[in-house]
């Protein structure tokens, strides 16, 4: 038996944007086994219920994360307007549906960016990142903000979106669809970047269901899953397939979220087509008084919303489940028998996303 | 594209009818979701969540407990359970018995023990 | 922005922010806001870096972290703490497992606010950072030279 040593990885790391300690097992340059500990981003922003009532949570629960905090704040009030029974109107379900679909958009493209910084492909980063920055131009020019712009609220959402803008984000986001047609054939058919994405870190179908994951991460592996489908928002209204992949391993991953790229921009473009006239939001009046879980589909899988009230203005318990608390066992076992230079990539692959994870 | 939208369930259950309930939904290949833990009334609410990916389905089992019941890990059954678990002993003091992976409440390494019990 | 007379690197760490700040630091790296004109580049290597961008507020559990990083840094040194949770804990202030921010553990020289602090804001952060980097290069440099003067004085009286 070779011997064994421990190499400890992060929480600060070059290629992670975000802290996370893993200890390594390793035989040689092989992995036997990763042990993870967090707990350097929790804040514990759940118990903040005590201190600000149902409203005000939403701008808290948009802080979960800088990336999928649109749909942090939609699943959050989703789930109190479960509870207060509130139909909110069409048009803001279409403005919803839309801006989420944008954030998966950006964040996709973050993630592909990221991938290719973590296989040593700087120039293919800095053009996803181009990409991304017209995303988040149509964010600001909706919205005002660019990463976290706070639209949500219980009962709708804050501001509306004129045509003219609405056809601006249709023909910008085609824009990106023709660049990402370009990008893509560098991401699935360049030599050297399949070599390093091809078998590695397999996961059978059978083992991302035994382990529980969630997302892109389970689709890459052929579980067919989209909680989408479940016609929240405005999703019921359109039309869309699960895109799977049978890869099973890093270039599945690719694969598939590069494909919801372009799914993603279908949808925004059958929200504008469809978009309903009429109100923004309705009135909501009284407190909550109940329990309901939502579950959403995020860029990075399924999310789980939990609010339970008790007719006071205060909530009494909100929990957010994440895609990559869900997505960690996987993880770690992609990590077994890996070779310790494909770590960082494997780390990435799963899309983490800590702040999300440890809240 | 086909709507698949039931309804959640909630079951209540007694702990001691949990480890039977849980085997029941391997059986059926559900999908451990999520666990969730909430203190109200000086009463811990646990909820075990279990997704089926075919029909949508989304059963809850419900756990009202005393702070100081014993609850049995279902490690053994759903071994990716285990960050759950150690998250409610950690922010709740839930008493989880034998966890096949025990963090002894430093997966968060956090100032004050258990924060949710008020 | 004056005599700047070296280029000083940049350490990015997250310390429990929300990402915003983060991807806004990378978006400042990348082409589009390119902060890298102004001659910084990002390391990973807290021992090879001179400004030091936080993001995000303290909590037990990254304390030593941070603090360990400052520690590793060579001098002189600049902290810059981007984002409000960075500067005072911003929304997250009242949460259990905040101490505050940065500047609870580690002295800040620049503070940028902002939720998420906008590109525009950190690169005036890394540009005022760069501007005292180098005014803190140029005193140490100054006493070092008072120093080797009062070292060549010693030598002299000692023959």
């Amino acid at each position: 038996m070779a011997k064994q040593s421990i190499v400890p990885f992060g929480p600060q790391h070059p290629v992670l944007p975000e802290p996370i300690h893993l200890d390594l097992v390793l035989e040689d340059e092989k992995v036997i086994e990763a042990i993870p500990s967090i707990g350097f981003v929790h804040r514990g922003l759940e118990s903040l219920v005590d201190k600000k009532d149902f409203n005000e949570m939403t701008y808290v629960i948009e802080r979960t994360c800088g990336i999928c905090s649109f749909m942090h704040g939609m699943g959050y009030c989703e789930s109190v307007e479960k509870i207060m029974n509130v139909e909110i109107p069409d048009r803001g379900k279409y403005l919803r549906t839309m801006w989420a679909e944008m954030s998966r958009v950006h964040s996709h493209l973050l993630w592909l960016g990221l991938l290719a910084d973590a296989f040593g492909f700087e120039s293919l980063f800095y053009q996803c990142w181009r990409m991304r920055e017209k995303v988040l131009d149509l964010f600001e020019m909706t919205t005002g903000g660019r990463c976290i712009f706070s639209v949500n609220k219980i009962g709708g959402v804050l501001k509306d979106v004129d045509d003219v803008m609405l056809a601006t984000i249709k023909a910008t986001t085609q824009d990106i669809a023709a660049e990402l047609r370009v990008i893509r054939k560098t991401f699935m058919e360049d030599y050297t970047v399949e070599a390093r994405l091809r078998g590695v870190g397999i996961l059978t179908k059978e083992q991302a269901h035994n382990l529980g994951t969630a997302g892109p991460f389970a689709r890459a592996s052929g579980i067919k899953m989209d909680m989408r489908t479940t016609g929240y928002a405005a999703y019921g209204d359109l039309d869309f397939d699960i895109i799977t992949s049978n890869e099973c391993d890093s270039y599945g991953r690719c694969e598939v979220r590069i494909n919801e790229i372009f799914q993603a921009i279908d949808l925004i473009g059958q929200c504008i087509d469809k978009m309903p006239k009429g109100d923004i939001a309705t009135i909501v009046k009284g407190n909550p008084n109940g329990e309901a879980f939502v579950r959403m589909e995020q860029p990075r899988g399924e999310a789980v919303y939990y609010s339970k009230a008790n007719g006071s203005k205060f909530l009494e318990r909100m929990r957010i489940r994440t895609p990559t608390f869900a997505n960690i066992p996987g993880l770690l076992e992609t990590l077994k028998g890996a070779d310790f230079a494909d770590v960082p990539l494997l780390i990435l692959t799963i899309d983490p996303c800590i702040s999300c994870t440890e809240r | 594209m086909e709507i698949k939208n039931p309804e959640h369930v909630i079951v209540q259950i007694t702990p001691e009818e949990l480890l039977g309930n849980v085997v029941a939904m391997k059986k059926n290949g559900l999908r451990l979701s999520q666990i969730c833990c909430a203190y109200s009334n000086e009463k811990l609410e646990l909820s075990y969540s279990f997704a089926d990916d075919n029909t949508y389905d989304y059963i809850n089992l419900r756990l009202v407990i005393d702070k100081d019941t014993e609850v049995c890990s279902i490690t053994e059954l759903y071994p990716y359970a285990f960050l759950y678990e150690n998250e409610m002993k950690e922010l709740f003091g839930v008493n989880i018995m034998m966890l096949n992976v025990d963090y002894n409440s430093k997966l968060y390494r956090l100032h004050d023990e258990t924060p949710f019990i008020k | 922005m004056g005599n700047v007379k070296r280029s000083p690197w940049l350490l990015h760490y997250d310390g429990s922010s929300c990402n915003g700040c983060d991807i806004e630091v990378l978006a400042c790296l990348t082409p589009v806001y390119d902060a890298e004109r102004f001659g910084i580049i990002n390391t990973g290597d807290p021992m090879q870096a001179d400004i030091f961008l936080i993001t995000g507020g303290i909590n037990k559990a990254n304390q030593a972290v941070v603090k360990q990083l400052y520690d590793q840094m060579p001098r002189p040194k600049v902290v810059v703490a981007v984002g409000v949770c960075a500067c005072t804990g911003g929304v997250f202030k009242e949460c259990y497992n905040i101490i505050g921010g940065a500047d609870t553990t580690i002295p800040v020289d620049i503070y940028v606010p902002g939720c998420a602090a906008r590109p525009q804001a950190i690169i005036d952060g890394i540009v005022k950072a760069i501007d005292l980097w180098q005014a803190k290069a140029d005193k140490m440099e100054n006493v070092q030279k008072e120093l080797n003067k009062l070292d060549k004085l010693e030598e002299k009286e000692k023959k």
